[in-house]
């Protein structure tokens, strides 16, 4: 249950303002993909145009393609919902539904698409998230207490664990660990490495420490001054892109000489 | 002998900090006091009444069976008004908040306020002269159709001035200020959780019911709340509009009356104990709303815990 992604041609819009320019990026079934760049480059943009979230901004427009096992995310006709059916999100702040208990976040989206669930398989369902989330051992014995009582990291886990349990094909994260401690940042780090089993995992980072020790591959973003649109410098092999980058602008980030 | 450096403070900041302090608590103590003032007021005017033989108050049978038919018929009102004005108000809210284009939205949202500025006499005047006419033959229908229900009983009043046409004015008095409160909470809804719902694969619809009113609900109670309290409160628009009278089950007949407009037809003319039990109404519809507002805190507190504060 695992798709790769091939993107072509792809230009990010703001109204009129170029975001991000011509990526092709052929993203591969199981395993994990990490953006890396300085801010403003356009990588988290480029990230939420693979579950069709740039969309819902005001004015936000894409032109091109991402196929999803050759399938046209873009294609005429598409419902935004769909997509997003196939392919999670965990975003930068964690954010559970304050209004519902632990259980409820996780069944959140189980509820939207298929209505009715006994209440012994979902049960079932939400032990399997939380386990695969590496969050059931803290939160079996609260798990009608709120969502938001948990940790930063432990709610982090939640959002995971909300977005493994509607069996998406792809899961995207924009920047998950920015806002935790050393430890939860480790514990997510951890689930990351075994999501890559069963998932495609696309992870947006500022920490290239973290890119280094979770990805597969890695795509390096760079612009060339504010108000131009980014691009994708380099995609390669994780390994390849911090000791043997290809392009100047590579080897002058991963170094640290800017950004 | 050194003294400590860190004693000698800056004056002039530590004065604004005490006159601010102070202005803030003599602001709050005000409030105390005046709500304190009327409070001992209504209840030291009503005494009298309260206490008086029952042949001398107003239908001769004591103060409770006189105020007794205008508490219920103050409830109906008010209730009909916020059947009607609620689910419109957010659907409206919801409109401005989270559907319309962003140009056609600020308009909506200028005109609904501007329905909170038209003083209640013009209501009352639109109700009584136009709405009443016109909504006349529909009563007519609930009467012959669904007259077997105790509420739509027939015969329907020929002018149309009955509690429910009372209702739909008031309903459209309190639909703005429902309509801009619950408008200014949907907007407060964090993107991060409307983004979490979008992410997951809910429709727009699905995205309302799953990060919005929730997150919204203690706001929306609050401003059904406000919005009764003007119900409750409404005198002009209900005396022009009700031609009141005894307390009847039926919405579409003349009668019943709420105890606002009581006051206000019956004040000028009248002396001696009939004041006092005025004010004793008065008194009634002043514990009314207190008791409204308690409870409407209470729903709100009951859910503290998921609301999202924490």
């Amino acid at each position: 249950m695992s798709k790769r992604i091939d993107v072509k041609d792809l230009n990010v819009y703001y109204g009129n303002f170029l975001a991000v320019e011509d990526v092709n990026i052929n993203i591969q079934a199981k395993s994990v993909t990490a953006f890396i760049g300085p801010s403003g480059c356009g990588k988290s943009t480029f990230l939420r145009t693979l579950n069709r979230m740039h969309e819902v901004l005001p004015g936000a427009r894409v032109e091109g393609e991402v196929l999803l096992d050759g399938n046209n995310f873009y294609g005429p006709g598409v419902d935004p919902v769909t997509v997003r059916t196939q392919v999670g999100m965990v975003f930068q702040r964690p954010n559970p539904f304050p209004t519902m208990s632990i259980r409820d976040n996780v069944l959140a989206g189980v509820k939207l698409n298929n209505k009715k669930i006994s209440k012994g398989a979902a049960d079932a369902l939400v032990e399997k998230s939380l386990v695969g989330a590496n969050l059931w051992n803290e939160v079996k014995d609260r798990l009608d207490k709120p969502g938001s009582g948990l940790s930063g990291g432990q709610q982090q886990r939640l959002c995971i664990a909300r977005a493994i349990a509607v069996e998406p094909q792809v899961i995207l994260m924009d920047e998950p660990c920015s806002a935790l401690d050393p430890i939860s940042t480790l514990a997510v780090e951890d689930l990351i490495n075994e999501l890559k089993d069963q998932y495609t995992v696309v992870i947006v980072t500022h920490n290239m420490q973290q890119a280094a020790r979770v990805s597969d591959k890695t795509a390096f973003f760079n612009i060339a001054g504010t108000g131009k649109p980014g691009k994708l410098i380099e995609f390669a092999d994780t390994t390849s892109i911090f000791n043997n980058p290809g392009q100047k602008a590579t080897e002058d980030y991963v170094s640290g000489r800017f950004g | 002998m050194t003294t400590n450096s860190l004693t000698t403070s800056q004056g002039a900041g530590r004065a604004g900090d005490k006159v601010f302090s102070g202005a803030a608590m003599a602001a709050g103590c005000l409030i105390l006091a005046v709500l304190f003032g009327v409070a001992l007021f209504l209840v030291v005017q009503a005494i009298p009444a309260l206490t008086a033989p029952a042949e001398d108050i107003q239908g001769g049978n004591g103060f409770f069976a006189y105020i007794a038919p205008i508490v219920v018929g103050t409830l109906i009102a008010a209730v009909i008004a916020l059947v009607i004005a609620t689910p419109v108000a957010i659907g409206v809210a919801l409109f401005i908040s989270h559907y319309a284009p962003r140009r056609l939205a600020s308009g909506l949202g200028y005109v609904v306020d501007l329905l909170a500025a038209i003083p209640s006499v013009v209501y009352g005047a639109w109700g009584a002269a136009f709405l009443a006419k016109e909504i006349s033959p529909a009563y007519d229908w609930l009467a012959t159709y669904l007259g077997w229900i105790p509420i739509f009983e027939g015969p329907a009043s020929a002018t149309g001035k009955t509690i429910l046409t009372a209702g739909i004015v008031l309903s459209v008095m309190v639909l703005p200020i429902i309509t801009s409160l619950s408008r200014e909470i949907f907007l407060q809804t964090p993107k991060l959780h409307e983004e979490a719902a979008l992410a997951l694969g809910a429709t727009r619809w699905e995205m309302i019911e799953m990060a919005v009113l929730p997150f919204g609900r203690p706001g929306i109670i609050s401003a059904i709340m406000l919005g009764l309290g003007r119900a409750l409160g409404e005198t002009m628009a209900v005396a022009l509009v009700l031609s009141s009278g005894v307390l009847t089950a039926s919405l579409i007949q003349s009668g019943n009356q709420t105890i606002a407009a009581e006051i206000a037809l019956n004040f000028p003319e009248a002396s001696g104990i009939k004041v006092n039990t005025l004010i004793a109404a008065g008194l009634v519809l002043f514990v009314i709303t207190l008791g409204v507002n308690m409870i409407a805190r209470w729903i709100i507190t009951r859910h503290k815990e998921f609301s999202g504060a924490n």
